[in-house]
């Protein structure tokens, strides 16, 4: 049975065709997409106008985001910006810490009494105190909402949380002579609720909600995931990473299975508490078990930590603020062994690096491993990458290495980049898209949800506009064009993924699959990229309204 | 008074000897029953012919001990093992190359049911410098090394003397709150990292692995003494490097009158009420023969004797 839509415009990224007015869908594939009069000649078809006002694009690839986004949304969110959640509500962004504590005495009221020892906890998520000046968020902040209820608010890096005393309670840290460098005390020598690093948190999280065995494998998050995907015009996202356990794979591939799921899920296996070895062992295996639906085969490895945290690795002069260097979240020989391993078993690793000398690092191990392991079309991909010159990217392109930047970060942390963390020259060179693109290094851009809302299009904006929180342009010289940035959110994210050859544009073979957009993002002018409006997705030739999602 | 379980964090780069450290221990264990973490089973953990059960992430180690991987989750690790195996008698904490061991001290000390004993530096002598010089880790060898307590430099037999002792004199520029001994094979007396067992030893028999030359290297001391004395200052005397304590443990009666058990470990010491039932009267230290100085450690009591 062959459908053929007619649209507005279709915007194909197929350079030999780079726009058509109708695409031919066959069994969840692409037939051809041309004029009509090309399509019948595919024979029998029905003519399905839904979308003659519509702009059609290769469906959204998100390729670096974590499916707990859709476990977030659990929480109540107290961000500073607006943001969408799964029912394509807009959450407005909380201007002040009274706005936080408000919104959580206005969700602690709607939970009820909550005056017993065993109350249920009030979680929230998206705190990021950076734009309220100087002031910390405390424990009697938050004692404001309950004292008998545990409160905990993650903030928007993952890397910490704010409880109230009660929480502090119950994770035996309400008491003094707590000697911690994530764990600052008042004035009253007793810790004042903000538990910094996952060492803290861990002791915490279980009692304010944040469990992290609910959220290793969390169906229900899963689902909320694909809704927001399908508002926001994605129909291939990343989940970056999992440890990928058997019971955790075997819901994905239930979940993703279903008739109705209206998004492919690349799973990462996470490289942690193994061997490369081990890892490699269990990847190969995991191969095994993908689906068209549920991607698996990949390894994720951390290479250093965050920037804003201040554990990212840099290489001299080092932060800005003269904060000492990050850490190493893993050891040299274990990265040059893993590449070589994987790089002898054909399996796609992507390693996170933030800070430049990590990324140093895992090009020396890459260049390394491929003198030991000749390999042709690897695409072993740099994440975020955030501080890479030219001189890296080079090297990169010589290794036929792929980077996926983080250019959503100008926006967030812009400003804060600039005057604190590294400086105004990095800074306006932090996420060098243009300079990728003019050497020549395959390149995706990503959210990493829920670090930041997914949205592939928000994201397109910010790495062509460049703009900071506060309306400052950072780098005019790295911001790229509408069309490349359109280009880097379907086909060049595909091709980090090795899934270029099956997604990513509109052309005959291809999956159907398409973002399906009210406004044209080619005509709507660069600096309102982010306001297109999305009508949905159709994945897989399955149609996914927004609307009713 | 105190139920909280010791720990001591191990560190050090990949390759010092942190892994042969710890079989060493558990060998010479002496009935102590010990929980070991490790930062993953990568590399086996633990000496084949020790382990006498697995499941999981666990290993049952003869003796009563038990080694469990913890992958980025110490502190879960931590919060689960006195459930897991009630009457653990002491925790090691091997940690990953790169990690410093500083910080993992600071979150055992989050934990109200542990008590940070000390912090041992693994260093290979062969090694050390030109890592602590290298461009990606040379930060996080200093970083590791100023946070010993107790630095063991290791392959000592590996290295020419003179180059070992100029090793030696480097460390102890980097170690400023610590102490360095060298060793080969990661061979220590037991005691050294373990813990003194207060009065139920004689003095001298230090158990070290590794026969009679190792045991050469270290002596012991054994005080009695039941006057009342300033246990802090004593503490402090010798954590001084003059004194060449490398670890003490005693229980004195403080001139308040309280019974007090003092612990030095390096430069890190400790006074803490005894528990109740403790017999006062006793201080043994470990160090370097030749080193450890025995008449300074007597004069200092007596000066602090009212």
């Amino acid at each position: 049975m062959t459908t053929i839509f007619s649209a507005r415009r279709i915007l194909t990224m197929n350079p030999s065709r780079p726009e058509a007015t109708h695409v031919a869908v066959r069994d969840g594939r692409i037939l051809g997409v041309g004029p009509l009069d090309e399509l019948v000649g595919w024979g029998p078809h029905t003519l399905d106008d839904r979308f003659a006002d519509k702009v059609l694009m290769p469906g959204l690839v998100e390729g670096h985001s974590h499916v707990s986004e859709g476990t977030f949304w659990r929480y109540l969110y107290l961000g500073r910006f607006d943001r969408m959640d799964p029912d394509g509500k807009v959450w407005p962004g909380a201007g002040s810490v009274e706005e936080v504590v408000a919104r959580l005495q206005a969700a602690n009221a709607k939970l009820g009494a909550g005056g017993s020892a065993g109350a249920e906890p009030l979680s929230g998520w998206g705190l990021d105190p950076i734009y309220y000046g100087e002031r910390r968020v405390t424990r009697q902040d938050l004692d404001r909402v309950s004292t008998t209820r545990p409160v905990g608010v993650m903030h928007a890096s993952g890397h910490i949380f704010n409880v109230n005393s009660r929480a502090l309670e119950l994770a035996a840290l309400l008491r003094p002579r707590v000697n911690h460098p994530g764990v600052p005390l008042g004035a009253d020598g007793l810790p004042t609720g903000e538990l910094k690093g996952p060492d803290a948190m861990t002791l915490a999280g279980k009692h304010i909600g944040f469990d992290r065995e609910v959220l290793a494998n969390d169906e229900p998050g899963l689902r909320q995931f694909a809704r927001l995907c399908v508002r926001q015009g994605v129909t291939t996202a990343t989940d970056l990473a999992n440890l990928l356990p058997a019971d955790a794979v075997a819901m994905m591939k239930r979940v993703t299975g279903e008739a109705t799921f209206p998004v492919r899920i690349m799973s990462f296996r996470r490289f942690q508490g193994v061997t490369p070895q081990q890892a490699v062992d269990h990847v190969v295996d995991l191969r095994g078990h993908a689906t068209e639906m549920l991607r698996l085969g990949a390894i994720k490895l951390f290479v250093d930590g965050s920037i804003q945290g201040f554990s990212a690795r840099l290489r001299w002069p080092g932060y800005y603020n003269g904060a000492p260097n990050g850490l190493w979240y893993t050891t040299l020989g274990q990265i040059r062994e893993l590449y070589h391993l994987a790089l002898e078993q054909g399996i796609l690793v992507h390693s996170h690096t933030n800070g430049d000398q990590a990324t140093e690092m895992a090009l020396d191990c890459l260049e390394q491993a491929l003198r030991d392991e000749p390999a042709r079309d690897h695409r072993f991909t740099l994440q975020h990458c955030q501080l890479a010159d030219a001189a890296q990217f080079r090297r990169m392109k010589a290794l036929g290495m792929c980077v996926n930047l983080f250019p959503n970060h100008h926006f967030y942390w812009g400003d804060q980049h600039y005057a604190t963390t590294v400086g105004p020259e990095r800074a306006m060179r932090m996420n060098a898209c243009a300079t990728a693109l003019s050497v020549g290094v395959p390149m995706a851009i990503h959210s990493d949800a829920p670090v930041t809302p997914l949205g592939p299009l928000f994201t397109a904006w910010c790495a062509v506009n460049r703009q900071t929180a506060t309306g400052r342009t950072l780098g005019t010289e790295e911001r790229i064009g509408v069309a490349d940035a359109l280009r880097t959110i379907t086909l060049g994210a595909a091709y980090t993924l090795r899934l270029d050859g099956e997604l990513g544009s509109i052309e005959v073979g291809k999956r159907a699959d398409f973002a399906v957009l009210e406004d044209d993002p080619l005509e709507i002018g660069a600096e309102r990229l982010k306001d297109v409006r999305i009508w949905g997705t159709v994945q897989s030739g399955r149609i996914f309204p927004a609307a009713e999602v | 008074m105190s139920a909280t379980i010791p720990v001591t964090v191990i560190g050090g780069f990949l390759g010092a000897g942190k892994t042969t450290l710890v079989n060493h221990l558990l060998r010479n264990a002496d009935g102590l029953r010990i929980g070991v973490l490790v930062n993953d089973f990568g590399a086996l953990p633990i000496d084949r012919d020790l382990i006498v059960g697995s499941d999981g992430d666990t290993l049952e180690i003869s003796g009563g001990c038990i080694c469990c991987s913890y992958g980025s989750d110490l502190m879960e690790a931590l919060l689960e093992l006195p459930q897991r195996r009630p009457g653990i008698d002491r925790v090691l904490i091997e940690t990953s190359g790169v990690a410093l061991p500083g910080m993992v001290a600071s979150a055992v000390g989050l934990l109200e049911a542990y008590a940070l004993d000390g912090i041992v530096v693994l260093a290979d002598a062969e090694t050390v410098r030109r890592q602590a010089a290298d461009a990606y880790l040379g930060d996080t060898i200093t970083r590791q090394l100023a946070a010993a307590d107790l630095v063991i430099l290791n392959r000592c037999d590996l290295i020419a003397a003179g180059a070992r002792d100029e090793t030696l004199r480097w460390l102890e520029e980097q170690v400023p709150n610590g102490r360095v001994v060298p060793a080969e094979r990661s061979v220590v007396p037991a005691e050294l990292v373990l813990g003194l067992r207060g009065g139920d030893r004689a003095s001298g028999a230090l158990r070290t692995p590794g026969g009679i030359a190792a045991s050469m290297l270290y002596e012991s001391v054994e005080i009695t003494s039941d006057r009342a004395v300033d246990v802090d200052r004593l503490a402090q005397a010798l954590a001084a490097p003059d004194a060449g304590v490398l670890r003490a443990k005693g229980c004195l009666r403080d001139i308040g009158g309280r019974l007090v058990v003092l612990q030095i470990v390096g430069r890190r010491f400790e006074c803490a009420e005894a528990p109740a039932g403790a017999t006062p009267g006793t201080l043994v230290a470990i160090g370097l023969r030749g080193q450890l100085d025995r008449a300074a450690i007597d004069r200092a009591l007596e000066k602090l004797s009212p």
